[in-house]
């Protein structure tokens, strides 16, 4: 029996390190990549409850987190290839385009 | 049993960390392919074998793919600044990560956050019925609606995708530009 607390901490760190990421990388599609850390973690959280509560709410959640993250990275990976095709670049400190 | 979680567990961390700190993008996708089979591996142990499968079928092999063939595509130079600049921002966003960190693991960890009652899917039941099946049949009876609302949502991203991704082509209005 795995305990419950253990799989949280794991999770609470793998999105701690996906939120650096995203602060911290300025590679567009590193930062990208940090996201789907995130949304890998809050998978990790829904499987640890639940095992813990014996349910397949969290599981059924997982599947539905996947789609998202699945058509995210779809539309997200298309719009940097127009932006690249754009711009040139990748480095999300030079898209200053929507700053006032 | 707890010792390979533990493996795996720290198998994920540490290819986060490789997501996190290494210049490359090619080498953070990979890092990112070992953490999304080790969490395979965690589900695994969890009793989940199901979303195990999916883990490593559509995380590390489809979105991965994808995220490598869009870096290969647009040959991207791995010249980062990645330490050489700190300015306020980072310092500040690296205390932010901390303090999430911190109040996650508080929260979790904390005397007050127990296990509400338990559900009717004690691990027993799922290795008699099988998870596929569970699933399924969950899927088409209880969350028939947010299944049917997933098909559309995963129609309008693969036209958006084409929409957006494709060249444009010179409509006549615009052909005097």
């Amino acid at each position: 029996m795995i305990p419950v607390t253990h799989v949280l901490v794991l999770s609470a760190a793998l999105f701690a390190i996906g939120v650096s990421g995203v602060i911290l990388r300025r590679n567009a599609i590193v930062v990208f990549m940090s996201v789907e850390l995130m949304l890998n973690a809050v998978n990790v959280a829904f499987v640890g409850f639940a095992y813990g509560l014996n349910s397949m709410t969290g599981i059924m959640f997982v599947l539905f987190v996947l789609v998202v993250a699945a058509t995210e990275a779809v539309v997200g990976l298309a719009i940097m290839l127009a932006i690249f095709r754009n711009r040139g670049t990748l480095n999300i400190d030079e898209f200053n385009l929507l700053r006032w | 049993m707890l010792v390979f979680f533990y493996l795996f567990a720290a198998a994920a961390v540490l290819g986060a960390l490789g997501v996190l700190l290494l210049r490359n993008p090619v080498y953070c996708a990979l890092s990112l392919v070992a953490t999304m089979s080790a969490l395979g591996g965690v589900f695994i142990l969890l009793n989940q074998e199901f979303v195990a499968a999916i883990q490593i079928l559509i995380y590390a092999g489809a979105i991965m793919v994808l995220f490598l063939f869009v870096i290969m595509l647009l040959n991207l130079r791995s010249d980062e600044q990645f330490i050489a600049r700190w300015n306020p921002g980072k310092v500040v966003g690296i205390a932010m990560a901390l303090v999430i960190l911190a109040q996650l693991v508080g929260v979790f960890t904390s005397a007050s956050a127990t296990l509400g009652p338990a559900g009717e899917y004690p691990a027993e039941r799922i290795a008699k019925e099988g998870a596929v099946e569970i699933v399924g049949g969950l899927l088409v009876t209880q969350y028939v609606l947010p299944f049917e609302v997933a098909s559309i949502l995963l129609m309008v991203a693969i036209i958006g995708a084409v929409v957006i991704a494709k060249r444009q082509i010179a409509k006549p209005s615009q052909e005097g530009r």
